[in-house]
């Protein structure tokens, strides 16, 4: 992975003094409350609804053992013992002190890590696959680029004070991982006979009004990136609104320009920016790729005891299915760290997990883990002989959960418990869906299916593009969800198309529990939910839910019997 | 008054004319130097750049491209920031610099503060007008707090990547 230099390692130690320095001058009144709140945003510090919150960047993911130990040190030392991975592969801490903060970025820049523009009107982490290097159906490592982005991004002067918030996404795989049609530049990496590039996508995007990605340009080849990106910015940062939150981000200025007239802008702006600007040179594309080399994978092993473990563990076997998937080496596999244990916030790991799972990546992984927009962690290089030894070990940290891509893996936002934005809870929805849905045969037997959950329609939980979206939202002071069938975040990006009638918090399994009823009944052989979904459309899902009352509340609870 | 002008608390030495001030005609005396809106440069600019020293104050959204013939004549560009969060002035200062060339003063006016000092810079402001509650001698220091740039802008410094090559 990408290693601080000294220049690298003076900014961030740079930029913890001066917030230390900017935390003294607020305390002493010199600086007001609302500059203070830009200020500390750009440090990654929310005020939440019972304390302060502290994103912390992992930039595309990628964490070294070292750093998860670090992050494991400052929950006990400043929060609660326990932190909150995000869907943008960060990590959260809910409780720590204002007056603490500073020292949590000092300790975060001795292993190489900051909080630096995790969140404000800013170009944030840049993010990507997280099976990024590992994946077979990989076109190129994008990971350098995300370097070369993350560092030209960084405290960029003239993009610090953007209309609104700023995401970007890279993918160098043939599926999509990285939901780069819902990002405001989505980045898919190209070959062609003449070199690697990009296709660009623009004005993609969740939250109150979510859209597609457009396509801005088919090919751009590699070295212009940050001339390409500097334009789309400069552009943007002249020309969205500044009057209207809900109206602020990129896509709004696309959609309202038309995408033609924004393209002609952007390129006009390119053309002078290329000239002026010097490309990236070969030698820094080398440079960064270095960084991201492979493992020096070991030589393939015996795997009888691996194989005999497979025949005669059934829990091992469910867990390898569910939770391990295919390497681009032979020998090799990906292993899915569930963070979806029942009981337990999705995306949430204590401190002790941490360290025992920083132990586990050094052992097994090459000392190296990622963060997944979907909230789990991820072993990429695991020897397949390896894997018994692994999972007795993560199900001793109740890591080894065997439920992912199941209804029970879900993406879900801090919600009304945490949340200052929320307009309902998500968690203990979560918990309300796991308990009712708690039998594996039943999940496994149902599939894949993404279920994703936001506590109010800024969408952090990315409901749109959830197979099954759930959306809180607030009806005069109580908690209802609205359901949405049918969405998609990877290369057949869609949105979710809305049931109906928001439903009572009491009722959402119910739902839910109608829904896969009908799956069941009209799905063919070995169709995936989504399919099901896209085939028959929404009205059978919707008349049972709403229609058929009183049949669905008599199988309901033959289907709470069996569970 | 007090500005920082190239990292100095300096004098200030122009006179910022409000809005519409001129619109009855240009008073028979005038300040050696004036600030005028973009409207008040469209209507008397020629008038007045022959009897004393012209600046134009630019809000954020204004067409720099209504400046861009005259950038030879004008002296001081003055780029207002509305509010703490504007944006604007600081594409719209790298754009005088870097593609207009733009040589003369370029002032921060508005809602102006420490804190951001370092990027307006960057992106070839290089005079700043502090808003009052700010302390100017306690600014100076937000010049320097971060060392590393990362990416080329509109001042002289050289980004970490060209460095390392």
């Amino acid at each position: 992975m990408y290693r601080y230099d000294s220049y690298d390692q003076r900014l961030v130690e740079e930029r913890a003094e001066q917030f230390g320095e900017q935390v003294r001058r607020y305390r002493a009144g010199a600086i007001g409350e609302d500059e203070f709140k830009q200020l500390r945003l750009r440090n990654g510090l929310y005020l939440q609804r019972h304390a302060y919150m502290l994103r912390v960047a992992i930039p595309y993911g990628l964490l070294s053992s070292r750093q998860l130990r670090k992050l494991a040190w400052i929950a006990r030392r400043y929060d609660r013992g326990y932190g909150h991975f995000t869907t943008r592969q960060n990590i959260q801490f809910n409780w720590p002190e204002l007056d603490d903060v500073a020292d949590i970025l000092r300790a975060l820049a001795e292993v190489e890590m900051h909080a630096i523009q995790t969140s404000g009107n800013v170009v944030r982490n840049i993010t990507t696959d997280h099976l990024a290097g590992a994946a077979s159906d990989e076109i190129e490592d994008p990971r350098p680029y995300c370097e070369l982005l993350r560092q030209w991004s960084t405290l960029h002067p003239e993009f610090t004070w953007l209309p609104r918030k700023f995401k970007i996404a890279i993918t160098g795989a043939s599926n999509d991982r990285a939901a780069i049609q819902l990002h405001d530049i989505g980045l898919e990496i190209v070959k062609r006979d003449s070199g690697t590039g990009f296709r660009v996508w623009v004005g993609g995007g969740m939250g109150r009004m979510p859209v597609i990605g457009k396509v801005l340009r088919e090919f751009l080849p590699r070295e212009h990136l940050l001339s390409y990106v500097e334009s789309i910015l400069r552009v943007y940062n002249l020309m969205g609104r500044r009057d209207n939150i809900h109206r602020a981000r990129i896509k709004v200025l696309v959609n309202s320009l038309g995408l033609e007239r924004f393209r002609d802008l952007v390129e006009a702006e390119w053309r002078q920016v290329r000239d002026t600007t010097s490309a990236i040179g070969e030698g820094e594309f080398e440079r960064m790729q270095a960084y991201f080399e492979a493992p020096d994978y070991a030589t393939e092993r015996p795997t009888d005891a691996f194989d005999e473990k497979l025949a005669r563990d059934p829990l091992f076997a469910d867990w390898y299915r569910q939770n391990t998937r295919a390497h681009k080496v032979p020998g090799h596999r990906i292993v899915t760290v569930s963070l979806k244990a029942p009981g337990v916030a999705p995306g949430d790991i204590d401190a002790d997990q941490m360290d025992g799972l920083a132990d586990l990546a050094d052992r097994f992984s090459y000392g190296t883990l990622r963060a997944t927009h979907d909230q789990n962690l991820v072993l990429a290089d695991v020897a397949v002989a390896d894997l018994p030894q692994l999972w007795r070990s993560l199900v001793r940290l109740r890591l080894a959960t065997a439920n992912i891509g199941t209804l029970n893996d879900m993406i879900c936002c801090p919600g009304l418990d945490f949340c200052s934005l929320a307009n309902a809870g998500s968690i203990d929805v979560a918990a309300q869906i796991n308990e009712r849905f708690d039998s594996l045969d039943y999940l496994y037997d149902l599939g894949e299916i993404q279920l994703k959950m936001s506590g109010c329609m800024n969408a952090c939980g990315h409901h749109h593009v959830g197979h099954i979206g759930i959306l809180g939202v607030d009806k005069r002071g109580e908690e209802w969800y609205q359901l949405t069938l049918g969405g998609s975040a990877g290369n057949d990006a869609a949105l979710g198309e809305r049931l109906g009638a928001a439903v009572a918090k009491a009722n959402v399994a119910d739902a839910i529990g109608d829904i896969l009823e009908v799956y069941l009944e009209e799905r063919t052989e070995g169709e995936a939910f989504i399919d099901t979904v896209r085939r028959i459309g929404i009205v059978p899902f919707r008349r049972r839910v709403y229609d058929d009352h009183s049949r669905s509340t008599h199988q309901r609870e033959s289907l709470a019997s069996c569970a | 008054m007090t500005i920082i002008l190239d990292r100095h608390i300096s004098e200030n030495r122009w006179r910022a004319v409000p809005d519409g001030e001129f619109d009855g005609g240009l008073p028979s005396k005038l300040p050696d130097a004036v600030i005028v809106s973009l409207a008040d440069w469209r209507n008397h600019g020629r008038a007045l750049a022959s009897r004393c020293k012209v600046g134009v104050r630019l809000a954020a959204g204004d067409d720099i491209d209504a400046i861009a013939g005259d950038l030879g004549t004008i002296e001081l560009v003055a780029l207002e920031f509305g509010s703490f969060t504007e944006g604007r002035p600081y594409s719209v200062a790298r754009l005088l610099r870097e593609r207009f060339g733009y040589a003369g003063e370029i002032r921060a006016v508005g809602d102006v503060s420490r804190d951001r000092l370092a990027f307006m810079e960057r992106c070839g402001i290089n005079s700043f007008e502090l808003r009052e509650d700010c302390d100017a001698r306690g600014a100076l220091e937000a010049f320097d707090e971060i060392s590393v740039v990362y990416q080329r802008a509109a001042d002289a410094r050289a980004a970490v990547a060209s460095r390392r090559a």
